[in-house]
């Protein structure tokens, strides 16, 4: 062991994006004493490149929103998969959240009353999603970031120590959850600057580590996102919930090869923009699947007129939900039908003048010339589907985040599951992580109260670090970086957009191979701000994540949402009734299925019922409309 | 050794890594200012070419003692002579001190002066020389929060220097009517000095900056967005109406000297 | 698709805080491709432990800020077509900072500066989702809420750059767009700021030379529009006989 620094909180947060921040206010708020953990600086997070807005039915640009309203785009774009109670919770909340992000000071858009303005986006029947031009993650975390300064400030004149209740360790991995007699009792980990080992013993634990996107080639995901959280809750004896949904936004930049992957938002599309295929066609109306025929424009024209009426059109189809989109962007590329790098055009140029294109999407056209050298206001975006987000994640509790089977761990955010069900809509992760980042944070505090006083026994502190310096003591010879290389590989050519059970067959193989290969990782070098070695440790993870993902997929025999089998292309209402589990027994992930929690017959009310045929069995309907459900 | 040598630091020997001439806009900074300074103090202390009826210089406008020439003294002779060591002391003398103090406490030029005259920094990423540093916190650089002052009394200024440009619509025997080179250089010479100051930081900071709430205020917001768009171009004003005084200077003298003959275009 | 290839010469500095030196390496480069790019080609394929700071890769998070030719860039937003043919990119760790291992530096500084400035201060009488505020009173601050917090600006200023001994007694131009956010708030209700700009995080120590605007990748206009402002308001509160006179007359908003 080297050097080993103990601390000791009532409850260790790890991750310091949206959903950690959330979760540690309210933790602090409650009385406790917590640590944040974040693998980069404080205020780097992901949550940083959210664009669009935060989804919230405020009712602010339209008076007709509320919170039904929010619920009900919700479980129609996750296909109904979503754990009811949490997609009741995220709509019923997420209003307040926003209003409280204003009173730490926030500065949101403005509408002319001076109420916080909403935009439309993809999948929202109103416009809904509260915004700061096109940074709002931005704003979000920064808020959250000056709220936990404030509340050290406080405790400094309180307490006479600004660290006292709240402390941020930054750069720092986080290895283990570990345990004692069954409960969760801290964490293990390394700071990134010098290799030191760290162990902090708590009673309560919340995750907010984020996504995997770094498990797959193109992605619009930063470094971290490589799915610790998940592996860290499996690992600790947790379930991962429906990770075959894994969602590809449609418009991720294609060109030059240094910036594939990164994210072009929606409300490019949102405010006017529109696909066009090599030939020039706006191929969009011919991809609208039944389920969303009434709700979306069939011709240009109306699809047009509605950017300035939208009480008397219907949306054009480029706001089709994110999924529909980038099957639909995939199938013109199959075609022939694609840019020259591969992927389709989206085109703001000709559709408005150059001031507004650079008033409406500032960070867009800065993203554009700067990286890529095009002037988005002159000429059309490259672009094509990126992995952006999993809808999969640890299975919780809904109302306070508590992971299923490890008491003491707690998670919120993208790396809990449930909440989109199938398939994600935009906006509505930044209000994910409002809501259940403080639910988390609340819950480990209730927690915390009958459980205190834990304690690390030095047999799990050694077990913890023997495994910690694997890359360093062991005596193989793999590359992290080559191996990293071909996992990504795998899930691009074998597990991507659209699936089939040969190829996920042998994507399991391959990940075996990479799995065993990944035993004998070397770390070159020494320990101090080490990426090869902290490469062999995210590796690890998304090992395991992407495991997860590829035997959730070749169990679901259907085709929804943020999951395509080409030999199951149909929804299959049958699958609808259970979600995947997946857990891991140390050397392999087992996943099975598990039944749906059942919906109150009071939420299919705010359904019509010739919308619910199209996801529910017949037996099903007859339950509901005969009112014994 | 400290700053980027201190001890913490990374070990780098080369005050600055730049490859580009970042020496370039500090010696053209000096050159330029060191040349109207010159300039400036020989026609301040020269005492003479400085009207021609209807023209004045902007160095000598307004015309304060009585050494002034008759026409030039818009305003009287309020000051009679003033002699130091019985010498009369130059009327540009009195008056200077105003633009000069303008363009001294100037965002602008202390931007450009303390990067090239003092090397503080000499550029960007370029380690200066001096080691220790206080800023404007100590006097003298404390009083360049008097720029307000300066920004007031330089109004005076444009607004004499404007009626003298109007003036210049008269031609060499008092009538009005009549227009000439020397007009149009005056006139110019008033503009660019309208749009120094009205492009200004403080002007900025006066008519609106200062406001909490624009909505409560519209007109001065209004009016705020329209300098902040001139504001934009502070530093360009800041030289052209610079060249625009030397050049109006020149060109009196010229004319005051008999060099040149002031073309009359009606 | 084929990208052109060429291979370039970097010059890293490598080293940590006792000593370091730079160091020569050739390596190919893609078309398209940026200065991170080419580091962590570097780091996969020639120097596995080359530590550097980066995350999002897209000019939005601020991590990946070093110095390259001399000059604090983020090497995400830093494109290879702006050197010339052959030349040697030279590649170093901020030199404001505390340098901890070859392009990492310790930053903490900032974090500790941070801190010091009181947070925003609502009016107590506003419950959430009554907070009204217009566009115009607004824009303002949003300007300089879209920092990314790369801290370009903190290491080329010459105030903490060239003296490390005004470290304690200056926050920054970071800090400086932080206060003037919170003046410029429609409704922070914090009556101090400009006073305490000058007096507890050295205003006055700044002589507005502007490197900060230049560095910063935002395009904050960080002199114009924030500290020339509040070097301004504070003259109002602590150098104006006129308006100070005005204050204690008629007791106006802002002026404490």
């Amino acid at each position: 062991m080297s050097i080993v620094e103990k601390h000791k909180y009532d409850v260790v947060v790890i991750g310091a994006g949206g959903a950690g921040l959330r979760a540690a206010v309210e933790a602090r708020e409650a009385g406790l004493r917590v640590a944040i953990i974040c693998k980069s600086l404080f205020g780097k997070a992901h949550t940083v490149m959210a664009e669009g807005g935060v989804s919230a039915s405020m009712g602010n640009v339209n008076s007709d929103d509320n919170w039904m309203v929010h619920f009900r785009d919700t479980m129609r774009g996750g296909k109904f998969l979503n754990h009811w109670r949490m997609a009741e919770l995220h709509a019923k909340e997420s209003p307040d959240r926003v209003w409280e992000l204003e009173t730490w000071g926030a500065l949101f858009d403005r509408t002319a009353e001076g109420k916080i303005s909403q935009r439309n986006f993809g999948g929202h029947q109103f416009p809904r999603l509260a915004h700061v031009g096109d940074r709002t993650g931005l704003e979000l975390i920064r808020t959250m970031q000056q709220r936990i300064v404030a509340m050290q400030q406080k405790d400094a004149r309180d307490h006479g120590d600004a660290e006292s209740f709240i402390k941020v360790f930054a750069e720092l991995t986080v290895t283990e959850i570990l345990k004692e007699s069954g409960k969760v009792a801290g964490t293990y980990g390394y700071w990134r600057e010098n290799g030191n080992e760290v162990v902090f013993e708590a009673p309560a634990v919340i995750l907010a580590t984020g996504g995997i996107g770094k498990s797959f080639k193109v992605t619009s995901n930063s470094w971290e996102g490589t799915g610790d959280g998940h592996a860290l809750a499996v690992k600790a004896g947790g379930r991962l919930k429906d990770m075959e949904f894994v969602q590809f936004h449609p418009t991720g930049m294609i060109w030059p090869p240094s910036v594939r992957g990164l994210l072009v938002t929606e409300s490019v599309r949102g405010d006017g923009g529109v696909l066009t295929n090599s030939e020039g066609k706006r191929f969009m109306f011919n991809y609208i699947p039944a389920v969303f025929k009434e709700m979306y424009a069939d011709n240009e024209a109306e699809g047009d007129r509605w950017y300035n009426d939208q009480a008397n059109n219907r949306r054009p189809p480029e706001l089709l939900p994110r999924d529909e989109v980038a099957r639909a962007i995939n199938s013109e590329v199959k075609a022939g039908r694609g840019s020259p790098h591969g992927g389709v055009f989206l085109d703001v140029s000709k559709r408005m003048p150059a001031d507004v294109i650079k008033k409406k999407l500032p960070s867009m056209w800065h993203q554009f010339k700067e990286l890529a050298d095009v002037d988005i206001t002159l000429t059309a975006m490259e672009v094509g589907p990126t992995c952006h987000y999993v809808m999969g994640g640890i299975e919780v509790e809904p109302d306070t985040a508590a992971a299923a089977g490890v008491p003491g761990l707690f998670a919120a955010g993208e790396v809990a599951g449930g909440m989109h069900g199938s398939n994600r809509l935009g906006g509505n992760s930044l209000s994910d992580l409002l809501v259940f980042g403080r639910r988390a944070g609340a819950g480990a505090a209730e927690y915390v109260k009958g459980n205190t006083g834990v304690s690390v026994s030095d047999a799990t502190l050694k077990g913890a670090s023997e495994r910690l310096n694997a890359p360093f003591t062991g005596n193989g010879d793999e590359n992290p970086y080559t191996l990293h290389a071909a996992l990504q590989e795998v899930t691009n050519d074998l597990v991507g957009i659209i699936r089939t059970r040969t190829e996920l067959e042998e994507a399991i193989v391959k990940l075996a191979e990479l799995r065993a290969r990944a035993t004998k990782v070397k770390a070159a070098g020494g320990r101090e701000f080490n990426p090869g070695f902290h490469l062999a440790h995210d590796l690890d993870n998304m090992l395991i994540v992407s495991e997860c993902i590829a035997r959730s997929a070749l169990q679901r025999e259907e085709s929804r949402g943020g999951h395509t089998r080409d030999d199951f292309p149909k929804m299959d209402a049958k699958w609808r009734q259970v979600n995947s589990i997946s857990t891991w027994d140390g050397t392999k992930v087992t996943v099975v299925t598990q039944k749906l929690p059942s919906m109150p017959k009071e939420l299919f009310d705010l359904f019509d019922p010739h919308e619910l045929e199209k996801y529910l069995t017949p037996e099903e309907m007859s339950a509901v409309e005969g009112g014994t459900k | 050794m400290s700053g980027v040598f201190s001890s913490t630091r990374a070990k780098i020997s080369e005050r600055t890594l730049r490859t580009d001439r970042w020496w370039l806009q500090p010696a053209i900074t000096v050159a330029v200012l060191a040349s109207f300074i010159v300039y400036a103090t020989f026609r301040a202390f020269e005492a003479k070419n400085y009207f021609a009826e209807p023209l004045i210089s902007p160095f000598y406008s307004p015309c304060l003692t009585a050494r002034c020439p008759e026409g030039a003294s818009l305003l009287g002779h309020p000051f009679g002579t003033i002699a130091i060591f019985g010498m009369a002391i130059s009327p540009a003398l009195l008056i200077l001190i105003f633009p000069l103090g303008f363009r001294m406490t100037c965002y602008y030029y202390r931007k450009a002066y303390y990067r090239s005259f003092w090397q503080s920094p000499p550029a960007c990423a370029v380690a200066e020389p001096h080691s220790t540093y206080t800023g404007e916190t100590k006097a003298p650089l404390i009083l360049q929060n008097g720029h307000r002052w300066f920004f007031f009394a330089g109004l005076v200024f444009n607004v004499i220097l404007s009626i003298d440009a109007i003036l210049a619509f008269r031609n060499a025997q008092g009538q009005w009517g009549h227009m000439s080179v020397g007009t149009l250089v005056l006139l110019t010479n008033a503009t660019l000095l309208w749009l120094y100051s009205a492009s200004c930081h403080t002007c900025r900071h006066t008519i609106g900056g200062r406001l909490k709430h624009f909505s409560k205020h519209p007109l001065r917001y209004k009016l705020w967005t329209w300098v902040s768009i001139l504001n934009h171009k502070h530093a360009n004003f800041a030289w052209i109406s610079l060249f625009g005084v030397a050049l109006a200077d020149v060109y009196v003298r010229f004319v005051a000297a008999g060099s040149i003959t002031n073309f009359y275009f009606f | 698709m084929s990208a052109i290839k060429k291979m370039v010469k970097l010059r890293i500095w490598r080293g940590d805080a006792k000593d370091g030196a730079l160091q020569d390496v050739e390596v190919e480069a893609n078309e398209g491709e940026v200065v991170l790019d080419i580091i962590h080609r570097v780091q996969a394929t020639q120097m596995s432990d080359l530590a550097v700071r980066w995350n999002c890769k897209a000019g939005k998070c601020g991590s990946c800020s070093m110095e390259i030719n001399g000059k604090p860039r983020l090497a995400c937003m830093t494109r290879m077509n702006m050197f010339e043919e052959g030349e040697t990119i030279t590649v170093t760790p901020l030199r404001a900072f505390p340098v901890i291992r070859d392009l990492v530096t310790d930053v903490s500084f900032n974090y500790k500066k941070a801190m010091e400035i009181p947070a925003f201060e609502g009016p107590k009488d506003l419950k959430p989702g009554e907070y009204r505020m217009q566009q115009v009173d607004v824009e303002r601050s949003q300007e300089f809420r879209k920092c990314i917090e790369c801290f370009l600006c903190q290491d080329t200023c010459h105030v903490i750059r060239d003296h490390e001994e005004n470290k304690k007694s200056f926050a920054g131009p970071r800090f400086f767009i932080r206060i003037a956010e919170l003046d410029m708030h429609p409704l922070d209700t914090l009556r101090n700021r400009k006073q305490t700009a000058q007096t507890e995080h050295g205003l006055g120590m700044c002589n507005i030379t502007k490197c900060c605007t230049e560095v910063c990748p935002e395009h904050i206009r960080i002199t114009d529009n924030a500290i020339i402002p509040m070097k301004e308001r504070v003259v109002d509160v602590k150098y104006d006989p006129i308006r100070w006179l005005g204050s204690k007359i008629s007791k106006r908003e802002g002026i404490v």
